[in-house]
């Protein structure tokens, strides 16, 4: 069963065991744009919660992906270097970008539910 | 005044139309301190005839390089500036422009720094360019800094034939960005591939290097490799490429120049035009402002400035750099004027500067107490006086002859280099200067 | 061949070369090649034995041949698709873009200023230092501060200039500071320029009047702050009324003053920046000045310095000697502590000259009168488009208006879109999206040389553009600009797929396959 969650940053988690997928949600690509490039960190690599992650740059910005929890990162996107529009077209499915074998799993309770997001999403306007 | 177009009634109107009394309600911010009265202690306005006559003055205190024998190099080169080239970047569309940020009106702008960042891929040998930096010196600077990013290592090496203005610049962003230099005595001897270790995130070398010397540097570009470090070439006289083999055909990874000898004056130093280059998988790592090609909502082909989330007005702390201009008209220039050049153009101009040097060179070689330190030149030797150079330089100068570059002005109290004068030829040398020059050079060590 | 239509604002009359009158249709000069062909003539030099020890070049480097007239017609050409100062007013908040004189272009070309070396011995040039001791003379007076580095070779060099004396001078007192405040409202060189420096950038807000918030600034200010950087005029065009308050504070703490001097044009001749407390201000030659955009550049960006910050000045200097001026180049003397090189050789000598042109033709009474139209050009904008557009801030302004797109609510149509349409009208649009403080901003800075023809112009056809956007006529802006020599440009593809130089085509295959 897996397990989503969201955070003020707009990136989303979802657990599919030990492994955490992350991305970015609509509400984020929408704001950014069409999305042109995605920095992904290297596999390995340790990722801290709330420090940066990874970069995604659309034409007139860019913004930092913070890690919604922490972990080692597993995987990351590849396809996204080719294909960067996956981001705006599926940004919770195959516009994913990069997966974690989580450090400390409790670091989800902290995290929005998806109508605790939608609401903050709408306080935002 | 000539370039104030509002008259008294209009701004007695407009100020009725704003809704104040006088101009200094729209200054009521100012604090009372900081207010002054009256105009600033300067003189007051000219007429272009007396401003004319003023900078005319100054003008003419100084030597002009065209009016003496002159063989001055050290990084900034005498060559001749077609005459289209200046008649065509004064165009006011050119010339009062501003930076290409509305890509619909600014295509002109646009499509010849695409053309500039090909012509300095193709001459540098390298995959891609950027539309220009302040100089070769920030170039330079720039070069290690992206090298750093690149190799997340912050130690540079660099190479005692590397311009000195460079090394200084390099010097002063090491000191306050953070990042390591270890710059090799500019005497020689330097074995630099030793010197590459774990730390090394790049090797900086310049060719020909600051005393002229020409070198293959595709085996230090090997060892910079395999140890994971990159290889910076510095090319401070870019005409060199029209004869000498290109830092990318050498496995060169940055190609940080001066783009002076194309199309730009020597004045005085500035403004020049820095150019950058470097491989394709490296281009997002590449600063200073970058143009691409694009289609338009008709089709067409068009141009766009593209990659800016590296700078600054996008990034802000996360820049690249902090550099938010090119060298536009500069570039501009270089353009043209190698457009004007072509390949056969280039070709035989660079074989000119070459020809005019080794003459030179087999010239003074003849004067006593003169001896030449190259085994390979391009337009630019260092010889090695019986006296120190400085003076004997001066010397010269009395008798109307800019005779090159003293070492020592750059190492000032280095006494093995005391002796050392670096000596330039270009197309623009004739016989006669020559003779003037060994002449001179025989009278003053005699 | 389609006839024009008149409703649709999307199609024209098509030709067919593709040309559009006076608009031509060029392609690149590497399309263009003659090979062997060439632009000038050279003679060949008497046979010479080769020193390149065997390093020439192996192959054709891939330049294209062509004479000077298609030359002159590629260039030419080129520039007539381009929007300049000569041919229409620029709008441009905090870019100044004032006319560019020709004295100036005349001047810079003289061969005692033009064909001087940055190496000669410095007894041959004495002009030359000179010229630009009085250039720092001209400076010094208008900034009132006693000293000024001329060698950084643009605005975001020149902050970099000042941010590096001022932590060589708290380094030099033994003061770790790592803290750089900068206000939201900053453009984005200044937070770059504090962090290259080694520094993390602690953003102050706006209060509601589009100042800095003082107590916001107060409350942040403490022993590991190394200075503030703020741009006075601000970037929404106000004059920073709290400034000797803030400098007080500022310097109670130890830490620096920094000034971003792009907008000096509203305060010259009338404000000393010295008088207002700052510490260190870095000037535009090629915005207050004059000095022509070329483009994108070459700039100059020589910054003001107080006199504990002075003898970090990077080289050269030029110092008055006991009989003469003085030229030092390296760090002795008086400049044994100079924070070193930050270019090669001695500045941007070009620009210099086309800057104290400008300035003596001026005249300390004329460069006043500049300020003082560039302020009321601006506040005759805003109170004629006050009503048509939504400013950002009540009361007057300084040399820039800052409007947002309050005034597009609910029109569908963008501060982008508005712009596109103003290039149709024949303008280039505004400084747009910053500051980043206000949502859509618009900034709008005239100058002083532009005439008030050319403001009521400009606000007759902005009213317009507002009716039109509110009366619903959102496909207008949307499908602008149509009658420029390109539509919009697509910079999504340019940025997923950058194509960075032309390339050759690779060699077709004869046989069919």
């Amino acid at each position: 069963m897996s397990l989503l969650r969201y955070t003020k940053d707009h990136e989303w988690v979802r657990l599919d065991g030990d492994i955490a997928v992350v991305g970015i949600t609509d509400y984020a690509q929408s704001q950014l744009g069409d999305v042109v490039y995605v920095e992904l960190p290297e596999i390995g690599r340790q990722v801290e919660q709330g420090k940066e992650a990874a970069v995604v740059e659309s034409v007139k910005a860019a913004s930092e992906v913070y890690a919604p929890v922490s972990g080692e990162v597993t995987e990351v996107n590849d396809t996204l270097a080719a294909d960067p529009a996956k981001v705006n077209a599926d940004p919770m499915g195959e516009g994913w970008f990069l997966k974690l074998r989580l450090a400390h799993p409790r670091e989800l309770d902290g995290l929005l539910d998806e109508d605790a997001y939608k609401r903050f999403v709408e306080d935002q306007h | 005044m000539r370039y104030l177009p509002l008259t008294a009634p209009d701004r007695a109107e407009m100020l009725a139309a704003v809704g104040v009394d006088s101009i200094d309600a729209l200054f009521a911010d100012v604090p009372a301190a900081a207010r002054l009265i009256g105009p600033v202690d300067l003189p007051r306005a000219m007429g272009e005839i007396e401003v004319e006559r003023s900078l005319s003055r100054m003008a003419a205190r100084n030597v002009a390089a065209g009016s003496v024998p002159f063989f001055i190099g050290g990084g900034v080169y005498r060559h001749h500036i077609p005459a289209a080239v200046d008649h065509l970047i004064q165009r006011g569309e050119f010339l009062t422009s501003y930076t290409p940020y509305q890509p619909e009106i600014s295509q002109g702008t646009l499509q010849y720094l695409f053309e500039f960042q090909t012509q300095v891929a193709l001459l540098t040998g390298m995959d891609v360019a950027n539309a220009s930096l302040y100089d070769g010196a920030t170039a330079c600077a720039e070069a290690v800094m992206m090298a750093n990013r690149v190799t997340s290592r912050r130690r540079a090496v660099l190479s005692g034939g590397l311009h000195p203005h460079y090394r200084q610049v390099c010097a002063t962003y090491a000191r306050f960005v953070g990042f390591e230099l270890s710059a090799q005595d500019p005497r020689g001897g330097e074995k630099l591939a030793r010197l590459i270790d774990p730390s090394t995130s790049c090797v900086v070398v310049q060719n020909p290097d600051f005393f002229g010397e020409v070198r293959d540097y595709a085996e230090l570009a090997r060892a910079c490799h395999d140890a994971g470090a990159l290889l910076i070439v510095v090319v401070t006289e870019i005409l060199s490429l029209g004869a000498v083999r290109p830092p990318g055909a050498m496995g060169a990874d940055i190609v940080a120049s001066e783009g002076q000898s194309l199309g730009n004056a020597l004045n005085f130093g500035g403004p020049h035009v820095g150019l950058f280059a470097t491989r394709d998988t490296l281009v997002r790592q590449m600063p200073g402002r970058l143009v691409g090609q694009t289609v338009d909502a008709d089709g067409r082909r068009g141009w766009v400035l593209t990659l800016s989330t590296r700078e600054q007005h996008i990034r802000r702390e996360r820049a690249t750099s902090n550099i938010c201009t090119n060298a536009g008209l500069c570039a501009l220039a270089f353009t043209i004027h190698l457009a004007l050049l072509g390949e056969t153009g280039l070709t035989q101009l660079a074989r000119l500067n070459h020809a005019a040097a080794v003459t030179l060179s087999e010239r003074l070689e003849l004067v006593p107490g003169v001896r030449l330190l190259n085994r390979t030149f391009f337009n630019e030797f260092a010889m090695r006086l019986p006296r120190p150079a400085a003076e004997v330089v001066e010397a010269l100068a009395v008798r109307g002859v800019l005779a090159g570059v003293p070492v020592s002005r750059f190492y000032p109290g280095n006494a093995a280099v005391a002796d050392l004068l670096l000596v330039a030829a270009t197309e623009m040398t004739t016989a006669e200067d020559m003779d003037r020059l060994e002449r001179g050079l025989r009278e003053v060590l005699s | 061949m389609s006839a024009h239509q008149a409703d649709d604002p999307g199609s024209r009359l098509e030709t067919f070369s593709g040309n559009r009158g006076l608009q031509i249709e060029e392609p690149l000069i590497f399309e263009q090649d003659s090979p062997g062909h060439c632009g000038v003539d050279l003679p060949e030099p008497a046979p010479f034995h080769s020193r390149l020890g065997g390093l020439e070049r192996q192959g054709p480097i891939g330049l294209p041949g062509l004479s000077e007239p298609q030359i002159v017609r590629h260039f030419t050409r080129l520039s007539q698709k381009n929007y300049a100062i000569d041919a229409g007013l620029y709008p441009l908040g905090s870019c100044t873009m004032k006319h560019n004189p020709r004295l100036n272009e005349k001047l810079a070309r003289l061969p005692g200023l033009a064909d001087i070396h940055p190496l000669q011995p410095v007894s041959t040039v004495p002009g030359a230092l000179e010229l630009i001791d009085t250039l720092a003379h001209w400076l010094k007076a208008l900034t009132g501060m006693p000293a000024i580095a001329l060698s950084p070779a643009a605005g975001a060099h020149g902050e970099l200039c000042g941010m590096m004396c001022i932590r060589a001078a708290l380094e030099a007192r033994g003061d770790r500071r790592t803290r750089v405040l900068v206000p939201e409202s900053a453009h984005g060189t200044n937070p770059a320029t504090a962090a290259a420096c080694g520094y993390t950038v602690d953003p102050i807000p706006a209060n509601a009047t589009g100042r800095v918030d003082r107590a916001a600034l107060e409350a942040k200010l403490g022993s590991d702050v190394a200075a503030l950087m703020l741009t006075n005029p601000n970037t929404c065009g106000l004059f920073e009324r709290e400034i000797l308050e803030i400098a007080e504070a500022v310097h109670r703490a130890g830490a620096f003053f920094y000034c971003d001097g792009a907008n000096f044009n509203a305060i010259v001749g009338r404000v000393r920046p010295a008088d207002l407390g700052i510490d260190c201000m870095h000037l535009n030659l090629h915005k207050t000045f004059s000095t022509p955009h070329g483009g994108g550049g070459p700039g100059s960006g020589p910054v003001a310095l107080s006199a504990t910050l002075a003898p970090f000045a990077p080289l050269p200097w030029i110092v008055h000697g006991p009989e003469d001026l003085e030229f030092i180049e390296h760090k002795t003397g008086a400049a044994e502590n100079s924070l070193g090189r930050l270019k090669g050789f001695h500045g941007q000598m070009g620009m210099f000259v086309r800057a104290l042109a400008y300035m003596m033709s001026h005249g300390s009474d004329g460069l006043r009168q500049v300020a003082e139209d560039a302020v009321l050009n601006a506040n005759y904008l805003r109170t004629r488009l006050a009503d048509d557009l939504s400013l950002s801030f009540p009361g007057p302004c300084m040399h820039e208006v800052l409007f947002d797109d309050g005034f597009l609510k609910d029109t569908g149509v963008t501060t982008l879109d508005f712009a596109k349409a103003l290039i149709d009208e024949g303008y280039h649009p505004m400084t747009m999206y910053f500051p980043l403080i206000v949502h859509g901003a618009m900034l709008i800075e005239p100058t002083e040389t532009e005439s008030r023809a050319s403001l009521d112009q400009f606000v007759d056809v902005v009213k317009a553009l507002a009716a039109a956007a509110r009366s619903g006529d959102a496909a207008r802006f949307r499908a602008a600009p149509v009658h420029t020599p390109r539509r919009r440009l697509d910079e999504t593809n340019a940025a997923r797929k950058p194509v960075l130089r032309w390339r050759p085509e690779p060699v077709q295959r004869e046989a069919a396959e």
